[in-house]
């Protein structure tokens, strides 16, 4: 199986891990990937927030560049980028008007000839036996919650993603891999995503709420699918250990393909797990057989 | 009377119709079951509730709605967006309403949010992708805040989650360039 890949920016800065363990997950798999030429920028927040045709016209131009790998679906790792582009399509399958307008600004019309979809999607068709077949490490003594965060599955109409307010398709690939996951009602809740760097303190509060839920249920650590959610639980631990008088031991937040990475056997360099700020290694130590 | 007619005489507002043609959305198709603002994680943090912004707007509340704090406060989160019955896509709401402000020369009451997005979109518009350290030093420049979160930069750099240098390319500037004078061409056609 060959997919385009759209890493988006994240991916080759603050979420590197996420791509190195992507690409490695997917080797393990042979799945081969192809970046896709020239891309650009979704135009995240800062697009959608200042022009509306710009918000579109950005995402659209990287599918007409995806197009011409003449490939079948584009996997987009970032849900924030995910979002944009399942967002894009909706909208401009939505009305005539708005299509012309986002064609003429890109300068080419999108075929319809790719289409997008986010990796848990992709490993989830994976069938089940196949992905137990490559478990090299147990990982069944550490307990995970889940994080799906907001753009993932919002807005259903346009996201399209498993069930909007209470996804399992990531508890799924992680089972799968041999991984017990928890049933949590904080899934879906939203970390603070844009306010990181200006309104610290709702990230802050946000983020307390999803650990203390995620240390409720008796979770070890968090898994995410969004290089966002990961900065800003990643982080942000330590301030929010200070300003609400709690303690989380260090709960660690990896993306969910650094966990399959692990189940694989893949070493903790080829997943990038030093790169994170709460230090994964204590935890896995003692629930990890070397 | 039948419903037919009762639609003919409902009134909409001038500042309803300027969001209509900005967004695509109807605000006058709410009915003010506040699910929007039950699901919001960051009301509390704003000054009117998502439900009462689109009331404002209804209502035809330039003035209130765009001195608000609450679209800056907004995190695009989408919980509203799914969750409403009627289907009116408030998280678009809150986008146009940062967008008419902007346009009618409004200071943004969240001076920081709005100097993020800036800072963001500046360096997309030279670079064709985010670089997050330009974007970081002219958000410190804008909001005058040099030291907040210094200690995390380093940290980040150090681990190599931080590049110092943007990622250049000739052509994907010139793309990016090409995007964004279109779209400011289109857009000047419109709103004029």
């Amino acid at each position: 199986m060959k997919y385009a890949y759209y890493p988006g920016c994240s991916l080759h800065s603050t979420g590197t891990e996420f791509d190195e363990s992507f690409k490695a997950v997917c080797q393990s798999l042979g799945i081969e990937l192809e970046e896709v030429p020239g891309w650009l920028c979704c135009g995240t927040s800062p697009a959608h927030s200042t022009s509306r045709l710009l918000s579109l016209a950005m995402p659209m131009k990287n599918l007409v560049l995806a197009e011409r790998t003449k490939l079948e679906e584009m996997v987009v790792p970032c849900a924030a980028c995910f979002s944009r582009f399942k967002i894009a399509l909706y909208e401009i399958g939505e009305d005539e008007e708005l299509r012309k307008d986002v064609d003429e600004v890109v300068g080419s019309s999108f075929q319809g000839q790719i289409h997008v979809i986010h990796p848990l999607e992709m490993f989830d068709r994976v069938d089940s036996g196949t992905l137990r077949s490559h478990v090299k490490r147990d990982l069944s003594d550490l307990k995970v919650a889940c994080y799906y965060g907001c753009l993932l599955t919002r807005p259903p109409k346009a996201a399209q993603f498993d069930v909007c307010e209470y996804p399992v398709t990531m508890d799924r690939v992680l089972q799968s891999v041999g991984i017990p996951t928890v049933d949590w009602s904080y899934k879906t809740e939203c970390c603070g995503g844009v306010f990181s760097l200006t309104e610290t303190d709702i990230v802050l509060k946000l983020v307390n709420d999803i650990f203390n839920e995620a240390k409720a249920v008796g979770a070890d650590a968090i898994a995410v699918a969004c290089p966002l959610c990961h900065a800003n639980l990643d982080t942000r631990l330590t301030e929010i250990e200070e300003k609400y008088g709690v303690d989380y031991g260090n709960m660690p937040t990896f993306y969910f393909t650094q966990l399959m990475g692990l189940a694989f056997g893949l070493s903790h360099k080829e997943l990038a797990l030093g790169k994170h700020i709460v230090n994964p290694e204590p935890l896995l130590r003692e629930r990890v057989p070397a | 009377m039948n419903e037919s007619t009762i639609g003919l005489v409902t009134p909409t507002s001038e500042l309803a119709r300027a969001f209509k043609l900005e967004s695509g959305v109807d605000v006058n198709l709410c009915f003010q079951c506040n699910k929007c603002t039950a699901g919001c994680p960051t009301s509390y943090a704003m000054d009117y509730t998502p439900a009462q912004l689109i009331h404002a707007v209804r209502l035809g509340l330039d003035d209130l709605i765009l001195h608000s704090k609450t679209m800056w406060m907004c995190a695009a989160c989408e919980t509203c967006t799914t969750r409403c019955p009627q289907d009116v896509d408030i998280a678009k709401v809150m986008d146009a309403a940062k967008i008419i402000a902007r346009r009618r020369g409004i200071q943004p009451p969240v001076p920081g949010v709005a100097s993020f997005y800036r800072s963001g979109l500046t360096t997309i518009r030279l670079f064709g992708r985010m670089y997050e350290v330009g974007m970081m030093m002219m958000l410190k420049m804008l909001t005058r805040d040099f030291f907040k979160d210094m200690g995390l930069g380093m940290k980040m750099m150090r681990k190599g989650k931080l590049k110092m240098l943007p990622s250049l390319s000739l052509g994907r500037t010139i793309a990016t360039w090409r995007l964004f004078s279109r779209v400011k061409k289109k857009e000047k056609r419109v709103t004029r």
